[in-house]
C-alpha cells in the first residue's frame, strides 16, 4: 500500500482554503461533452445551493425557537458533502457527526423530512426523536447523524467490514470534523480499516476549528493527513472550497476502496462561516473577523458559480431561477414542519427495545 | 444426559449458532488462533475461517464499534471482551450507540448483536482485573443484561442472545468456565427475562445471578441441615427482571435476601429491593437482606480478598437475620 504521488496531489496539498485569490480552480472532472458538463455543474451548484439556502432558514427557525438543541450548521463546507456523495452509488453508505444536514441534503434526504425532524415534529426523518444531530435514513444508506466526537469512526470501519464479508463493492464514507483525529477511536478505527482493508473513506473535514480551539492548539500534527501514514494508507490534502478539487480526490479513493478494498484518509481544508452551533457567535473570541473576511472570498457557492459563468454555463437569470426554485422548496419545508403535528406521546416508549428474533 | 462444562456449553452455542446463520461472525482479542483467551472459542477459527473468527487488536472501542456497524447493515455480531474490566473501554460503543440506536432512529436500525465475556472477580487479580458490570449495564434501557450461572442456562441462552434483535450484554463466570452440569444433546434455546427457582424452600428466598447462585446454593445446603428451607431464586437476566418471579417467591416465604457479586451502591439488590417493597409490602415479615463485595476495591491478599467478597457465611448470617434467629 503507498500512498497516491501524483502531481495533482502535491498540488492539491499546497492548496489552503484561505488561498486569497479567489480563482476558480483548474481541475476538471466533468463530463465528457459541453451539455454534460454544463448539467453536472448544475446538479452540483443545485445540491450546494440548496444546503445553503436550508441552513440559513434553519438559523432563521432556531432563532424564533422552532428549532431547540444543539443545532451545527453546515455553511462553508458544502463542497465537501457535494464533491464526495455526487460520485455515490445508491447503494453505497454516508455516516457523519452531529453536523449533518448538509450531509443529508446531499444524499437526498428531503428538506422536509429534515427540516420537519428539527422541529421535532412526527414526520421528522425518524419522527421527531433525534433532532439536529440525528438524521438517519435507511432506504438512502444514510447512517447519522452521531453526536459524540469519533464514535462513528470505528461504526464505519463495521460497515467496510461487513460489505467486505458479503463480498459487495460497496464503500461508505465517513465525514467528521479535525477535532476528532485526536481521540482514541480515530486510530482504533483507521489501524483496523487498513489492518484488514476495509473499502472507507475516512474524510476529515478540516475546518479549522473544534469548537473555539483551533487546531494548532489540539494537533500535534497540523498537516492532518500526515496521520494516516501510521497506518500505511493512501492520503491526500485537498482544497476543500473547490467542489472539483474534492471530486478529483474523491473519485481516486472511492476507486480504491471499490476495486482494492483499500481505504484512504483525505484531509479536506475547508472553513465553517458560522459559529460552532447556534450558540456561538460568528466570529467568537477564537477567531478575528478578519480571518473569517479572508476566507469568505472563496466562498464555495462563488468559487463555482464564477467558474461556471465564465464557462457560459450559468447566466445570471439561470442563477436567479435556481436560487427561486430552491428558496421555494426550502420555504415548503418549513411550511410542512410547521404543519407536522408533533409526535404522539405513545412514541415515548416505543422503539427502545424490537419484539423479535432471527428464529 | 450429557455433562459438560460451563466453557463447553459455551462453545456449543457459538458452533451452531454461527452454522445455523451465517451473518453470526464473532470478533475479539485472541479468539482466533489463541483459540479464547479463555478458550469458549476453541475450535470455530478451523471450523468457520478468519472471516468469521476474527482475531482484532487491543481495541476494545474500536472492534465493539466495528459490531455495532456491522450490524446496522445486518450482520448479527458477537463481540467478546476478553473480560468485561476492559469492556469500560467499550462502553461509549455499547451504552451511546448499540443501546440507543433504535431509538435515537425511530426503529430504522436495530442492533442484532451479542456484547460477551468473563465478569466478576476471579481469585487474586486484584482492583483493575475483578470487578462485576452487571448493574452498570442493567441501568441502560435499550440493552438486555443476561448472567448465565449453569452450563445448561449458559448455553440456552447464548442461543437466544445470538438471535434476539436487540443489544445483549451476555455476562459469563469466569469462576464458572469449569463448572460443570448437564446439557441435553437436543436443541433447546431459553427465553431471555425468565428467572428460575432452582431450589424450592418455604421459609427464605435467596434472590441472585450469575456465579453467586451457587454461593445461594451452598448457604441453602446449610442451612437445610438445621431445618431451615430456603427457595434459591436465579434471576439469569437482570434486565429486563423477571419481577413476576421476584413477588410470586417473596410472598410466598415472607422473606428475602438478595445475593449478589457487585458493590452495594445502586447495585442489583437494589433493585431487586425496590420491586419486593412496591409488589410485596404486605407480605414482608422482616426488612429485605442484601450479601455484597463490601465497598471497597478488590484487594490482592488472600485474606483481605476472602474479607471483600461475598460468600457462604455472608450469606447464612443475612438469612438467619431474616429469620430472627440470631
Ligand atoms: C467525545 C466528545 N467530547 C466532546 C464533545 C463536545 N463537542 C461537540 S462538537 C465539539 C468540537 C468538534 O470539532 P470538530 O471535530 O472539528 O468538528 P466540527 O464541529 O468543527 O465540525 C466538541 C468538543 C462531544 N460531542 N463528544
Ligand atoms: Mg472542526
Amino acid at each position: 500500500m503507498s500512498t497516491t504521488k501524483s502531481s495533482k496531489r502535491r498540488a492539491a496539498a499546497s492548496a489552503t482554503a484561505a488561498d486569497a485569490d479567489a480563482k476558480a480552480v483548474a481541475s476538471d472532472n466533468a463530463a465528457s461533452s459541453p451539455e454534460e458538463r454544463r448539467a453536472l455543474h448544475r446538479e452540483l451548484l443545485h445540491s450546494m445551493l440548496l444546503q445553503r439556502r436550508f441552513e440559513e432558514r434553519t438559523a432563521e427557525m432556531y432563532a424564533i425557537g422552532r428549532i431547540g438543541g444543539f443545532c451545527h450548521l453546515y455553511i462553508g463546507q458544502e463542497a465537501v458533502s457535494t464533491g464526495f456523495i455526487s460520485l455515490l452509488r445508491p447503494d453505497d453508505y454516508v455516516i457523519t457527526t452531529y453536523r449533518d444536514h448538509g450531509q443529508a441534503l446531499a444524499r437526498g434526504m428531503t428538506p422536509r423530512a429534515i427540516m420537519a425532524e428539527l422541529f421535532g415534529r412526527v414526520d421528522g426523518c425518524v419522527g421527531g426523536k433525534g433532532g439536529s444531530m440525528h438524521l438517519f435514513d435507511k432506504s438512502l444508506g444514510f447512517l447519522g447523524g452521531h453526536g459524540i466526537v469519533g464514535g462513528h469512526i470505528p461504526i464505519a470501519a463495521g460497515v467496510g467490514f461487513a460489505i467486505k464479508y458479503r463480498g459487495g463493492d460497496q464503500v461508505i464514507v465517513c465525514f467528521m470534523g479535525e477535532a476528532a483525529v485526536n481521540n482514541g477511536a480515530f486510530h482504533e478505527a483507521l489501524n483496523m480499516a487498513a489492518l484488514w482493508k476495509l473499502p472507507c473513506l475516512f474524510v476529515i473535514e478540516n475546518n479549522r476549528y473544534g469548537m473555539g480551539t483551533a487546531v494548532e492548539r489540539a494537533s500535534a500534527i497540523n498537516d492532518i493527513y500526515k496521520r494516516g501514514a501510521s497506518y500505511d494508507m493512501p492520503r491526500e490534502m485537498v482544497d476543500g472550497q473547490d467542489v472539483f478539487a474534492v471530486r478529483d480526490a474523491a473519485e481516486r479513493a472511492i476507486a480504491r476502496a471499490r476495486t482494492e478494498s483499500t481505504p484512504t484518509l483525505l484531509e479536506i481544508r475547508t472553513y465553517r462561516f458560522m459559529g460552532h452551533s447556534m450558540s456561538d457567535a460568528v466570529s467568537g473570541t477564537y477567531r478575528t473577523k478578519e480571518e473569517l473576511e479572508q476566507y469568505l472570498k472563496r466562498d464555495p457557492i462563488s468559487l463555482l458559480r464564477a467558474r461556471m459563468e465564465a464557462d457560459g454555463d450559468l447566466t445570471e437569470d439561470d442563477w436567479n431561477a435556481m436560487d427561486d426554485e430552491i428558496k421555494a422548496v426550502v420555504q415548503d419545508s418549513i411550511d410542512f414542519a410547521e404543519n407536522s403535528p408533533e409526535p404522539p406521546l405513545e412514541a415515548l416508549m416505543q422503539d427502545v427495545l424490537v419484539d423479535t428474533t432471527s428464529d | 444426559m450429557p455433562v459438560i462444562t460451563y466453557r463447553e456449553a459455551l462453545n456449543q452455542a457459538l458452533r451452531e449458532e454461527m452454522a445455523r446463520d451465517d451473518r453470526v461472525f464473532l470478533m475479539g482479542e485472541e479468539v482466533a488462533v489463541y483459540q479464547g483467551a479463555y478458550k469458549v472459542s476453541k475450535g470455530l477459527l478451523q471450523e468457520f475461517g478468519e472471516m468469521r473468527v476474527v482475531d482484532t487488536p487491543i481495541t476494545e472501542l474500536g472492534f465493539a464499534g466495528v459490531g455495532v456497524g456491522a450490524a446496522m447493515v445486518g450482520l448479527r455480531p458477537i463481540i467478546e471482551f476478553m473480560t468485561w474490566n476492559f469492556a469500560l473501554l467499550a462502553l461509549d460503543q455499547v451504552v451511546n450507540a448499540a443501546a440507543k440506536m433504535l431509538y435515537m432512529t425511530s426503529g430504522q436500525f436495530n442492533m442484532p448483536m451479542v456484547f460477551r465475556g468473563p465478569n466478576g472477580a476471579a481469585l487474586q487479580l486484584a482492583a483493575q482485573h475483578s470487578q462485576a458490570w452487571e448493574s452498570w449495564l442493567a441501568h441502560i434501557p435499550g440493552l438486555k443484561v443476561v448472567v448465565p450461572a449453569t452450563p445448561y442456562d449458559a448455553k440456552g441462552l447464548l442461543k437466544a442472545a445470538i438471535r434476539d434483535d436487540n443489544p445483549v450484554c451476555f455476562l459469563e463466570g469466569e469462576m464458572l468456565y469449569n463448572t460443570k452440569g448437564e446439557v441435553p444433546e437436543e436443541e433447546y434455546v431459553i427465553p431471555i427475562g425468565k428467572a428460575e427457582v432452582k431450589r424450592e424452600g418455604d421459609h427464605v428466598t435467596l434472590i441472585s445471578h450469575g456465579k453467586m447462585v451457587l454461593t445461594a446454593l451452598q448457604a441453602a445446603d446449610t442451612l437445610a441441615k438445621e431445618g431451615i428451607r430456603c427457595e434459591v431464586l436465579d434471576l439469569r437476566t437482570v434486565r429486563p427482571m423477571d419481577v413476576e418471579a421476584i413477588t410470586a417467591s417473596v410472598r410466598k416465604t415472607n422473606r428475602a435476601v438478595v445475593v449478589e457479586e457487585g458493590w452495594e451502591v445502586c447495585g442489583v439488590g437494589a433493585q431487586v429491593v425496590d420491586y419486593v417493597q412496591r409488589t410485596c409490602f404486605d407480605y414482608l415479615d422482616a426488612p429485605v437482606l442484601r450479601v455484597h463485595q463490601v465497598d471497597a476495591p478488590m484487594p490482592y491478599a488472600k485474606n483481605l480478598e476472602k474479607a471483600a467478597k461475598p460468600d457462604v457465611p455472608k450469606t447464612i448470617a443475612a438469612v438467619k437475620q431474616v429469620l430472627y434467629l440470631d
